[in-house]
C-alpha cells in the first residue's frame, strides 16, 4: 500500500511537469490550431540561457531564472510574429513542418553552441534531499514542482477568466473573425498566447534542469506533454493537466509493477487506447465537420 | 499547352516520345555512372537510392492521401531488423528475405493504418510519432534482435553470386529503385490512386462517392510501410551493421524534409528532394573539410560557439529548408520546375 501510494506520489510529480507542458501545447493549440512541436525548444534556448547568465555572466540564479522568462516570452512573440504568422494558406500539415523546422534550427543552435555535454543547473532547492508527507516520501525538487504547476494552473485560470487580456484570447479563439469585429487585435493576442506558452513551457524546463540538462533533455516532456495534451482533447487546459497527469501516473506505475524497460513508450499505448475509444481526446466538446 | 484528351492519354508512362528518349538517357547514364565514379560515389548513390525509396513511398501516403506520418524510421527499422534476421535465423535468401521484410513491414503499416482512420492533424502526428519511438525501443530490448549492440549483415548471395563490393550493390540497388518508382508512379493513375487523391481532397465526399475508406487509408499506410520495409532491408546491406539508434525520429523528420522539400503531391518532386538533401545530408556530415565554408564555420565555432557541437549543423540547415519551403514555395522544387517551365514556354509574355 505505501508502495503504491508512494509510486503514485512520484508519478503525480512528474506529471507536473507533463502538465505544464501541455498546458503551453494547448494554448498555442487554441490560438493558432497547430500542434507544436517546437514548444520543448522554446523552453530549452532560455533554460540554456539561464545557465549561460549564471556561469559566464555571474548573474545570480534568481536573476537568471527571470531573464530566462522574459526571453521566453519574447522567443515566444517573436517566432510567431517572424515566422509562424507568414505561412501561406497553411494546411494543418504545413503547420506541423514548420514548427518541426523551428525546432530543429533551435535544437541545433544549442547543441551547437553547448555541445552535447552533460550539465546541471545550479539550483536553490535540491533534488537529493526529500520530505515526508505521510507515510510517503518526496523530493524537495518534486514538491517545488507540484506547488509550482498548481500555481501557475491556478494563475491561467485567473487569468482567463478575470483580465481583459484573458477574456481577449479566448474570443479570438472560439472565433478569430468575430473577435476581430469587436476590436480584438486578433494577431497580437496570437503573439502574446505564443510568449506566455514558451514561458509557462520554460518554467518545465527551469525546473527540469537541475536533473539534468543537455540539448535532448526537452524531448521527453515535450512529446509526453504533446500525449497528455491530446488525451485531454488539444483544446482543453484542464483536460490537458487531468491527462498529464494520468500520464505520469501510469508511466510509474508500469515502471514500477511491470516492466522498467518500456517505461518510456508506455504513454503511446495509453493515447492510441484513448484514441481508439474516444478520438478526439476525453475533454474536447463534439464537433461536426463541415463538408 | 499540353491539355490531355483521353483517358489513355492520361495514364501513359511517357508522356511522348522525348520523355521515352530522356528516360533511357538517364538509365543508361545510371548504368555506366559507376564506371567513371570513384568508389565513394557509388556508395553516395546508394544511400541515396535508398532515401529515395523511402520518400516515394511517404509521398504515396503524405502527398497523395494526405495522411500525416512521422514514424517512417520505425517501418524502415522493422524492414532492416526483419531482412537480417529471416537471412541469419530462417536462412531466407537475400530477395525473398527482402520481399517478406517489406511485407512484415507493410502489415504493420495496415496496423498503424486501423486507428489512423479515426484520427487527423495532431492525434494522428502523435500516434505515428509514438509507434516510431515505440518500436526502437521495442527492439532495443529484444535479445535475438541483438539489443542495444546491434546486428551485423550476412554475406549477400544472390543466385549464387556473392555480391561484396559497392559497386555489385549498386546495380542491386538500381534495379529495385526503378522498378518501386515506376510501380508507385503507376499506382497514382490507378483506381486505386485517384481513391487516394480523394481521400486527401475531401473524405467526407470521396465516403459518399463510393470511396471505401477502410480499405484505401490502410492501404495507403500499407503501401508505404512496404516501401519503407524494402529501403530498410537494403540499408542494412550499404551499412552492414544497425543498431536501434539509427532509426531515432530525426530520421523520420528527415524522410519528411525530403518529401516537403521535393514538393508533396508530385511523382517528381520527392525524388528530386530525395535526391539533394541526401546528398546535401552527406555533405554536411564533413563540412568542416569542404573548402572556404569549412575554414569559416571553424572560426565561427571557435569564437562564438563550441567546435564539438559543429555535427548538428545539417539540423539547423534542414530546419531551415523546411521552414523557407513551407513560407515561400509550399509546392517544393516541384512547384519551382512548374513555374520556371511556364515562365521560359510563354516568355516574352
Amino acid at each position: 500500500m505505501i508502495d503504491l501510494l508512494q509510486i503514485i506520489t512520484s508519478g503525480v510529480a512528474v506529471g507536473s511537469s507533463y502538465a505544464l507542458m501541455a498546458l503551453g501545447m494547448v494554448l498555442i493549440y487554441k490560438a493558432s490550431e497547430v500542434p507544436n512541436f517546437v514548444q520543448g525548444e522554446m523552453a530549452l534556448l532560455p533554460v540554456f540561457m539561464a545557465y549561460m547568465l549564471i556561469y559566464s555572466y555571474k548573474q545570480s540564479v534568481f536573476t537568471a531564472f527571470f531573464g530566462a522568462l522574459a526571453f521566453a516570452m519574447l522567443l515566444g512573440c517573436f517566432l510567431e510574429f517572424a515566422v509562424v504568422r507568414r505561412a501561406k494558406n497553411p494546411n494543418i500539415l504545413g503547420l506541423i513542418i514548420i514548427t518541426i523546422g523551428l525546432e530543429m534550427i533551435l535544437l541545433g543552435f544549442v547543441s551547437w553552441k553547448f555541445g552535447a555535454d552533460q550539465r546541471v543547473m545550479p539550483f536553490p532547492v535540491s533534488s537529493y534531499s526529500s520530505v515526508m508527507l505521510g507515510d510517503v516520501y518526496i523530493s524537495t525538487l518534486d514538491l517545488l514542482t507540484l506547488v509550482t504547476a498548481l500555481v501557475i494552473m491556478i494563475s491561467l485560470f485567473l487569468f482567463f477568466r478575470f483580465s481583459k487580456l484573458g477574456v481577449a484570447m479566448k474570443a479570438t479563439q472560439q472565433n478569430e473573425t468575430a473577435a476581430r469585429l469587436m476590436g480584438i487585435r486578433t494577431h497580437r493576442v496570437k503573439m502574446i498566447t505564443w510568449g506566455i506558452s514558451a514561458t509557462v513551457g520554460t518554467v518545465a524546463g527551469l525546473l527540469l534542469a537541475p536533473v539534468i540538462m543537455e540539448p535532448y533533455m526537452m524531448w521527453n516532456p515535450m512529446l509526453k506533454g504533446f500525449a497528455a495534451a491530446v488525451i485531454g482533447g488539444m483544446t482543453s487546459l484542464p483536460g490537458a493537466v487531468f491527462g498529464a497527469y494520468i500520464v505520469g501516473i501510469v508511466e510509474h506505475l508500469f515502471g514500477g509493477y511491470v516492466s522498467m524497460d518500456y517505461k518510456a513508450v508506455v504513454a503511446f499505448a495509453v493515447i492510441v487506447i484513448v484514441l481508439c475509444i474516444k478520438p478526439s481526446g476525453l475533454f474536447a466538446r463534439h464537433y461536426v465537420k463541415k463538408v | 499547352m499540353d491539355m490531355k484528351r483521353s483517358y489513355y492519354e492520361d495514364v501513359r508512362l511517357f508522356s511522348s516520345g522525348v520523355t521515352v528518349f530522356w528516360f533511357f538517357l538517364m538509365i543508361a547514364a545510371l548504368f555506366f555512372f559507376p564506371l567513371v565514379a570513384g568508389n565513394y560515389y557509388v556508395y553516395m548513390a546508394n544511400y541515396i537510392a535508398i532515401n529515395l525509396i523511402v520518400v516515394v513511398g511517404l509521398n504515396l501516403l503524405v502527398g497523395y492521401t494526405g495522411q500525416i506520418s512521422l514514424g517512417h524510421a520505425g517501418f524502415y527499422a522493422i524492414g532492416a531488423y526483419a531482412t537480417i534476421s529471416l537471412m541469419t535465423l530462417a536462412n531466407f535468401p537475400f530477395l525473398p528475405a527482402l520481399i517478406c521484410a517489406g511485407l512484415i513491414a507493410g502489415a504493420f503499416g495496415f496496423l498503424l493504418g486501423l486507428p489512423a482512420l479515426r484520427l487527423e492533424g495532431p492525434y494522428l502526428a502523435i500516434a505515428t510519432l509514438g509507434f516510431g519511438l515505440t518500436v526502437t525501443t521495442i527492439i532495443g530490448r529484444i535479445e535475438m534482435l541483438g539489443g542495444r549492440q546491434g546486428l551485423h549483415a550476412p554475406e549477400l548471395i544472390i543466385m549464387g553470386a556473392t555480391l561484396e563490393t559497392d559497386l555489385e550493390f549498386y546495380y542491386l540497388v538500381l534495379a529495385i529503385t526503378l522498378l518501386l518508382v515506376v510501380f508507385a508512379r503507376n499506382i497514382t493513375k490507378t483506381k486505386v490512386g485517384r481513391a487516394f487523391i480523394a481521400i486527401r481532397d475531401a473524405h467526407i465526399a470521396a465516403e459518399t462517392m463510393g470511396v471505401n475508406l477502410l480499405l484505401y487509408k490502410t492501404l495507403a499506410f500499407a503501401l508505404s510501410a512496404f516501401y519503407a520495409g524494402v529501403a530498410g532491408g537494403l540499408y542494412a546491406f550499404v551499412l552492414r551493421f544497425i543498431e536501434p539508434e539509427l532509426f531515432s525520429m530525426f530520421l523520420s523528420i528527415f524522410f519528411l524534409t525530403m518529401a516537403v522539400a521535393g514538393g508533396l503531391g508530385s511523382m517528381m518532386g520527392p525524388i528530386a528532394g530525395a535526391i539533394l538533401l541526401s546528398f546535401l545530408d552527406l555533405q554536411l556530415r564533413n563540412i568542416l573539410s569542404i573548402p572556404y565554408i569549412g575554414a569559416w564555420l571553424r572560426e565561427l565555432s571557435a569564437s562564438y560557439f563550441s567546435l564539438t557541437g559543429v555535427s548538428n549543423i545539417q539540423y539547423i540547415v534542414f530546419g531551415s529548408i523546411l521552414i523557407l519551403i513551407m513560407l515561400f514555395e509550399p509546392l517544393g522544387l516541384y512547384g519551382i520546375w512548374i513555374r520556371m517551365k511556364k515562365y521560359w514556354k510563354t516568355w516574352p509574355f
